[in-house]
């Protein structure tokens, strides 16, 4: 006993103690990370397809990703193949034992083809055909050929989204823009010719945004008429690109199953089997591009996130814009104004206790207040010609952003309150004691003080908004977004539109997909993006918190 | 340098003895002050001599450097502080309600305890008060800043590196950057609150320097512990005790031939 004491009192097991705990919590964040990493970085390199005869005189050709011991069966072991092709199969994946397998081979002329729809395609190219007749027979000769007018097909996939996307998209834009003009000058009681509006005695001066003497319901019309012809222009233009598409690869797999492919549904072809560790090298990093840049495809489960990116990101930003000069006003008056007393006590435990309410009663909150009351009262007073179509009636990323920007108020008062706690009396007081009022101290000495807590705050809410699903999913984010809250559409920022995010995204791959075994390597792909997007904005944000810190590092007063 | 008062002469009209007449600064009459309950300030009457250093000593917490702070107001940034009596500057009464207390903060300026420059450049910190008047234009505010620094006898030191951060000066540089950014706004009254506590001797005595120049220009109202200082510096020497001042008179007197018993103790190192 007196052993125990003594060496308690020696300090060392209290040591060992606080090392211990930080060392269980270091342990608990790498094994995290590091699952996510190694289920996350594996998921770009491309595996060998194998094809293996089973013992029922049938081949399965595939790319293993799993191997586990049989229940219930000592030693035998199966293995979960990829076989891809669902349209042949119906499953992308199959599972074997072991047992079964009689022989293993790699194929050389293997091919994996990542294609627009069906997720991909594995087997071997038999041959290319022009209009149904063949121009290439065999894997070499054919894959020759394919090669040759991969790059055409490409080109005029990209055209075809283009004009879908762009011109389409434009003409809609704006046929939208004229049927909510024409049915303004309705709900004003005008419904034809040039003069209607004086002939009725409705005052002159148009309303909001409409250019003077042009939104003639006449003017409107011909307007519409005009961009009418220019959409069937386009989609002549669009029948002309699909028509030249006639090249198409035939595709053998296994059970003598056959896949005839329109080549411009081609996105990506790659021979697993013939790459060396330098080309595999290439095809990850081309992978990992897309993945960041392109639009999803197949619900989500494969292409790219960057509408998910973009949709956290500016959610972010606009978040980070309402909650600081809220949360800094606030806490300033808190802690410079505010007589300090019970009721101020009250009020900052309140703050507190704000932070610990569920997220998701934030975005009822966010729903009931918001979207309901100011975004329907907004509709009805500036967007009446648009319903019953809601404009800011309905979720979209402004909400979103406003709803984050309540829950992490505490945050950035919190901090902002420490940091004005922490500025001695003497800064205020060498202002004051040179005839400075109490604002142009607040101005001109506090502030610049506060800035580095005020970031400090701002990191903690930032990390927090990015991170939040919850009030999200009831507040504006969609599975799909058909277009970015930013674009090159007069206004630019579309504040009313729905958006993707990357936290609601990684639930839906994980929860929501069709083929959750296709998609669950994205889960993590997904996850160690927003991981690594918080990290960012946070490094950012510290490094400005740092320069401020330098710039305005508090006298030892 | 003025050389030192000759005659005896309290400036309290009530005191009444003898001596030449110097002119009034600052007129205390009967002021008391409370931290909420507690008197910290009893029924002090005196006068501060313009063109003159007036020192308060006194132990720890005898109310002298809040004494000090009710000639600029200071005290009002505290909860719960009132005050009675009257205190005028140059004739007008500083606690009149119509009063713009940043006016009289501008007319006086203050040096505190441990030096508290802004984490901004030398230049900054000194334009700091003009630029809060309204100084507007580079050669201005350069003219000001230089004679400034060059009356608290800092300009030779960092004339090439205004743009530095004045947190990198050594304290007894800040401490004189302190008071080159008080002195910028051109007071009439300088308070300084035991403007050496914190610096070295050598440090210490170029202050002292620094005031002896200074009380041509202002009249200089300190607060100190040390006793030599005020017997150094000073002309007028206050001795507080328990929020009273005890004694008042010209420095050389109260030291040599103290009248009350306290202050003979107090300076001969009885007590405090």
């Amino acid at each position: 006993m007196r052993g125990a004491g003594r060496l308690w009192r020696s300090g060392e097991p209290f040591i060992w103690l606080t090392g211990g705990a930080l060392a269980l919590a270091l342990l608990l964040v790498a094994g995290l990370v590091g699952l996510i990493l190694v289920n996350g970085l594996g998921f770009f390199w491309p595996k060998d397809v194998v094809r293996l005869a089973l013992a029922d005189g049938t081949t399965r050709t595939g790319q293993i990703v799993e191997r586990e011991p049989v229940p219930g069966k000592a030693g035998q072991f199966r293995i979960k193949l990829k076989v891809a092709n669902r349209d042949l199969y119906g499953a992308d994946f199959q599972w074997l034992e072991e047992g079964q397998v009689l022989r293993r081979e790699y194929p050389g002329d293997a091919v994996v083809i990542e294609r627009v729809e069906w997720g991909p395609l594995i087997g071997v190219v038999k041959e290319l055909r022009e209009g149904g007749k063949p121009v290439a027979a065999g894997p070499a000769a054919g894959w020759a050929e394919m090669a040759k007018r991969l790059p055409e097909a490409t080109r005029i996939r990209r055209e075809i989204r283009g004009i879908e996307k762009g011109e389409i998209g434009r003409i809609n834009f704006e046929q939208e823009k004229i049927r909510l003009k024409l049915r303004r000058l309705e709900l004003r009681g005008v419904t034809a010719g040039p003069e209607a509006v004086r002939a009725e005695g409705l005052p002159r001066r148009p309303s909001r945004g409409e250019p003077r003497g042009e939104d003639r319901v006449d003017a409107l019309q011909r307007e519409m008429a005009d961009l009418q012809a220019r959409y069937t222009e386009q989609e002549g233009r669009l029948a002309a690109l699909r028509a030249r598409q006639t090249v198409s690869v035939l595709v053998a797999a296994d059970d003598g199953k056959e896949k005839d492919l329109p080549l411009v549904q081609v996105v990506n072809v790659y021979f697993p089997n013939a790459m060396g560790v330098a080309a595999k090298a290439g095809h990850y990093l081309g992978k990992v591009w897309e993945f960041v840049a392109d639009d999803p495809r197949e619900s989500n489960t494969e292409g790219g996130v960057f509408p998910a990116i973009f949709g956290t990101v500016m959610m972010v930003m606009i978040m980070s814009l309402m909650v600081t000069p809220l949360g800094v006003l606030a806490a300033f008056y808190l802690r410079e104004y505010a007589k300090q007393g019970p009721f101020v006590s009250l009020v900052r435990i309140a703050v507190n206790n704000l932070a610990g309410v569920p997220s998701i009663v934030f975005g009822v909150f966010g729903v009931g207040f918001f979207i309901y009351f100011v975004g329907g009262t907004v509709d009805r007073l500036l967007f009446a010609e648009a319903l019953p179509t809601p404009t800011f009636g309905t979720g979209g990323i402004l909400w979103a952003s406003l709803t984050l920007a309540l829950l992490t108020v505490p945050v950035v008062i919190v901090a902002t309150e420490e940091g004005l706690a922490a500025i001695p009396m003497g800064a205020r007081e060498a202002s004051y004691a040179v005839g400075a009022t109490k604002l142009e101290t607040t101005v001109r000495v506090v502030l610049p003080a506060v800035m580095p807590s005020i970031l400090t705050g701002l990191i903690l809410a930032m990390a927090r908004a990015a991170g939040e699903v919850a009030p999200l999913m009831i507040t504006g984010v969609v599975k799909l977004a058909p277009a970015l809250p930013l674009d090159s559409f007069w206004p630019f920022v579309h504040l009313d539109r729905k958006f993707m995010h990357l936290g609601f995204h990684i639930y839906d791959v994980g929860f929501q997909s069709p083929n959750v075994d296709a998609a669950r390597p994205m889960v993590f792909v997904t996850t160690l993006l927003l991981l690594a997007i918080v990290v960012l904005l946070n490094l950012f944000a510290i490094g400005l918190r740092n320069r401020l810190r330098r710039k305005y590092a508090v006298a030892a007063v | 340098m003025v050389g030192p008062i000759q005659v005896a002469a309290s400036l309290n009209p009530k005191a009444g003895p003898s001596g030449i007449m110097e002119t009034p600064m600052v007129e205390i009459d009967r002021l008391s002050l409370w931290y909420g309950e507690k008197q910290a300030l009893r029924d002090i009457s005196m006068s501060v001599p313009k063109h003159r250093i007036t020192a308060y000593i006194g132990p720890s917490g005898c109310g002298k450097t809040t004494l000090l702070r009710c000639l600029n107001r200071m005290n009002d940034l505290i909860d719960g502080v009132r005050i009675a009596g009257t205190i005028r500057l140059g004739g007008t009464d500083i606690y009149d309600p119509a009063l713009d207390v940043t006016e009289l903060r501008k007319r006086v300026g203050m040096v505190f305890q441990r030096s508290n420059p802004f984490p901004k450049s030398i230049f900054e910190n000194v334009a700091y008060g003009p630029r809060i008047l309204g100084a507007k234009g580079r050669a201005d505010l350069d003219g000001i800043v230089e004679r400034s620094l060059r009356a608290a006898a800092l300009w030779e030191e960092v004339e090439d590196r205004l743009g530095e951060s004045a947190l990198a000066l050594s304290g007894g540089q800040q401490q004189r950057l302190c008071i080159a950014r008080a002195i910028a706004v051109e007071p009439d009254v300088l308070l300084m609150d035991e403007p050496c506590s914190a610096l070295d001797p050598i440090a210490t005595a170029k202050i002292e320097e620094l005031m002896l120049d200074l009380k041509n220009s202002y009249t200089i109202v300190i607060v100190t512990h040390n006793m030599q200082q005020a017997a150094r510096v000073s002309d007028y020497t206050g001795f507080m005790l328990l929020g009273e001042l005890v004694e008042f008179g010209v420095t050389k007197e109260l030291f040599t031939n103290p009248r009350d018993k306290r202050t003979e103790d107090y300076i001969t190192g009885r007590f405090g």
